[in-house]
């Protein structure tokens, strides 16, 4: 997919407890004026909760947002959660304040690009849809 | 770009104070249009426009013929008289220094301990805890929704018996404590009064703050625990509660800080904030109280951001505002009540996590605006909290940042020593107008709850960011090693503070042996009391958390108990 007519479909996720929604929300619009199809979970979801809409919008990319810490639970959990219900085409990437260290070990559990404090938005584009192009969905 | 918010163009903005105008021009305002006209013609400018960090127009000089409409008596006077636009003391920090109140927490109730005696070793004066996101929305450590939340961007208080090890060795009857605690700050300040209970400090004898602004969480930081209206009935029981028992509590710090890094201008930060404090003042007034008992004990917490003379104008027209509202609108007769006191936090979203060094920098011109706009206390952030919790070199450096301000730089010799800037004292005015606006758009709404429910201020908050947003990345505005002077090979000298897995382990594994070592019954009666006491708009809370908190009830128990008569907060999801 991500060819032709069929826009890219992000699903923008807050996972945990955390409030700090303007980088996801900046985020969000900058992936709307980007041509993305995008949906916006809005706050305080679980993985699980996460994975549902994923599912069921028939996203390609889900960008998580976290910056309380707890990205080393809930990014892997929201990488299994998406095998197990068969839907392991769908890239998870996202941003917040996570160390250097981390985005090295969440990438070895399958876990995309992660954009820390000062990215340009732009840079999140051009990924997701390079990513896209190299990974066509078989329809 | 230009104008996303209901902005008042500066020419065109009404006059809300100004006083009788001579006759024509005056020689100086005939002098400063001619200088201005031949400025015009010949200035060969490097930008083709120049704005504050708020989006702001800025003219090129400032004049006495800016001064035209201000009365110095009636609009600026001297510190420690009203409006108390220089200041709320005479003295200023002649007097006493402003309080260096480090904000900290995290992992543990023990960690944090050690962190606050070796914050008070090195000079601290105040104690200021941050709780971890569980906490900030009333979970227990071992609920579902806290998973892998637990002790890592603030510290873990699930009880009174983390309370007491959290204040270990810190008698409670002499430090102050902050508490930066909102949508379930009733329970927490419960379980913080049964500590200094235990320790033998009567209630009359603590002192300190409880952040408790209910309102801010829906605005901007996303925390709360019940819906905005029993949300505010618990903000409205503390203050009474604080009112008549705590002399030296201050019961609400209504907090601009986090509205502001929600993306906020400087004018949304200060009307917002004010208009929430508002909104305070007239329900506890409907609950019975009288003003000038409970207003000397509400405080506000402020950002400081980049823009310099912005800032320190903002806490200007902040003191103006309220000192105006409280005696001439809800007719306080105290002037303790319309002195807005205030907490300054330099701006965490203005640092980077690229160059980190560099934020020691940011963090100094920041606090500095606090202390020219007469802050009565300043947390200055670490250089590397984009990157992790601070370590406790950055926290240092944070602190000494502050030291050096106050004992070394001459700053705090002098009252306001930037009143009489034609710029400065042209900016207050501008935000003070600025800000009435909102305060009549936000009434034509129907006031703060309805513009919350109607997603009015957070709408008005993205706009702003995102327009922020987008100027970085035109580079219409630089950030130093982001977006401009940018290190392509850059390598992190900074130490990461980790908190450790077990952390998260260890809390839920103690807080179950309290639910089997505690007396069972007795929680479970003082649980049931407190459902009652929530069915009863009659009653006041507070006796009813605290009671559940000397028997060793769990915050996510209070939570629930009081959430079975208030319900759950959702918001529409909106970009």
């Amino acid at each position: 997919m991500a060819t032709g007519d069929h826009k890219i479909r992000v699903l923008v996720a807050k996972a945990g407890l955390d409030g700090h929604d303007r980088g996801a929300k900046v985020v969000a619009a900058s992936f709307r004026d980007a041509g993305f199809e995008v949906i916006y979970t809005g706050l305080h979801q679980t993985p699980e909760q996460v994975v549902e809409a994923a599912i069921q919008e028939d996203v390609d990319v889900v960008a998580v947002s976290l910056l309380s810490g707890a990205h080393m639970t809930i990014f892997p959990d929201v990488v299994s959660l998406l095998r197990e219900k068969g839907a392991s085409h769908v890239l998870v990437t996202g941003g917040g304040i996570i160390p250097p260290q981390d985005m090295e070990a969440l990438a070895k559990l399958g876990v995309g690009r992660l954009f820390g404090p000062g990215s340009p938005t732009s840079e999140a584009v051009e990924y997701i849809q390079e990513w896209c192009a190299a990974h066509p969905r078989a329809v | 770009m230009k104008e996303p918010v209901t902005r008042t163009p500066v020419d065109a903005a009404p006059q809300p104070h100004g006083g009788p105008r001579p006759a024509g021009p005056s020689e100086v305002e005939r002098a400063a249009a001619a200088w201005k006209e031949k400025y015009e013609a010949t200035a060969r400018e490097r930008d083709d426009l120049f704005e504050t960090i708020s989006g702001s127009r800025v003219e090129p000089l400032y004049t006495p013929a800016d001064d035209k409409d201000r009365d110095y008596l009636r609009d600026v006077n001297f510190p420690g008289e009203f409006p108390y636009t220089r200041g709320i003391h005479p003295t200023m920090y002649r007097g006493r220094l402003w309080t260096m109140r480090q904000f900290a927490g995290f992992g543990n109730a023990k960690q944090t301990n050690e962190r606050f005696h070796y914050l008070l070793e090195h000079g601290q004066m105040g104690l200021s805890v941050a709780f971890d996101v569980p906490t900030l929305m009333g979970f227990d450590s071992d609920d579902p929704k806290a998973r892998g939340e637990v002790g890592m961007c603030g510290v873990a208080v699930d009880s009174l018996a983390d309370m007491e090890t959290l204040f270990h060795g810190i008698p409670l009857g002499d430090i102050t404590t902050s508490m930066t605690i909102n949508g379930p700050a009733a329970i927490i300040w419960a379980l913080f009064l049964a500590a200094a209970e235990k320790q033998g400090v009567p209630f009359a004898k603590v002192g300190g703050t409880l952040q408790n602004d209910a309102f801010k969480e829906f605005v901007a930081q996303k925390c709360w625990c019940f819906p905005p209206r029993p949300a505010l009935r618990l903000v409205v029981d503390t203050i009474e509660f604080a009112t008549r028992n705590m002399p030296k509590w201050n019961s609400v710090s209504v907090s601009g800080y986090h509205i502001r890094e929600a993306g906020s201008t400087a004018a949304q930060e200060l009307a917002f904030t004010l208009k929430d404090g508002f909104t305070y003042v007239e329900e506890a007034i409907k609950a019975g109280l009288d003003i000038d008992e409970f207003a000397p004990r509400l405080s506000f917490f402020f950002n400081a951001h980049m823009d310099f003379f912005e800032e320190i104008a903002k806490y200007r027209a902040a003191r103006r505002i309220w000192a105006r509202h409280l005696r001439d609108i809800y007719k306080a007769k105290n002037p303790r009540s319309w002195q807005l006191r205030f907490h300054t936090q330099t701006a965490g979203c203005s640092l980077t996590a690229q160059q980190p060094e560099n934020n020691i920098v940011r963090t100094a011109i920041e606090a500095l605006a606090g202390v020219l706009g007469g802050t009565q206390s300043l947390h200055t952030n670490s250089m590397d909290e984009t990157l992790a919790l601070p370590s406790d070199k950055a926290v240092k450096i944070a602190l000494r940042t502050q030291q050096i301000l106050a004992h070394e730089t001459g700053v705090t010799n002098v009252a306001d020593p930037l009143g009489g800037s034609y710029y400065v004292e042209a900016l207050t005015d501008r935000l003070e107008r600025e800000a009435e606006d909102y305060f009549r758009e936000i009434d034509a709404r129907g006031g703060v709850i309805e513009c919350i429910e109607q997603g009015y201020f957070q709408r008005e908050i993205h706009r702003a960011s995102y327009r922020y947003q987008q100027e970085l990345e035109q580079k219409k505005r630089i950030i130093v090693g982001v977006n401009e002077f940018v290190e392509a090979e850059e390598k992190l000298e900074i130490p990461i503070l980790y908190i450790d897995a077990q952390v998260e382990k260890d809390q839920v594994a103690a807080l179950r042996k309290l639910r089997e070592t505690r007396d069972n019954d007795l929680v479970k009666r003082r649980l049931a009391a407190l459902t009652d006491a929530a069915r009863d708009e009659s009653k006041n809370l507070v006796p009813y958390l605290v009671d559940c908190a000397r028997a060793y009830g769990t915050k996510g128990e209070m939570r629930k108990a009081m959430g079975v008569v208030f319900g759950e907060h959702h918001e529409a999801p909106e970009f």
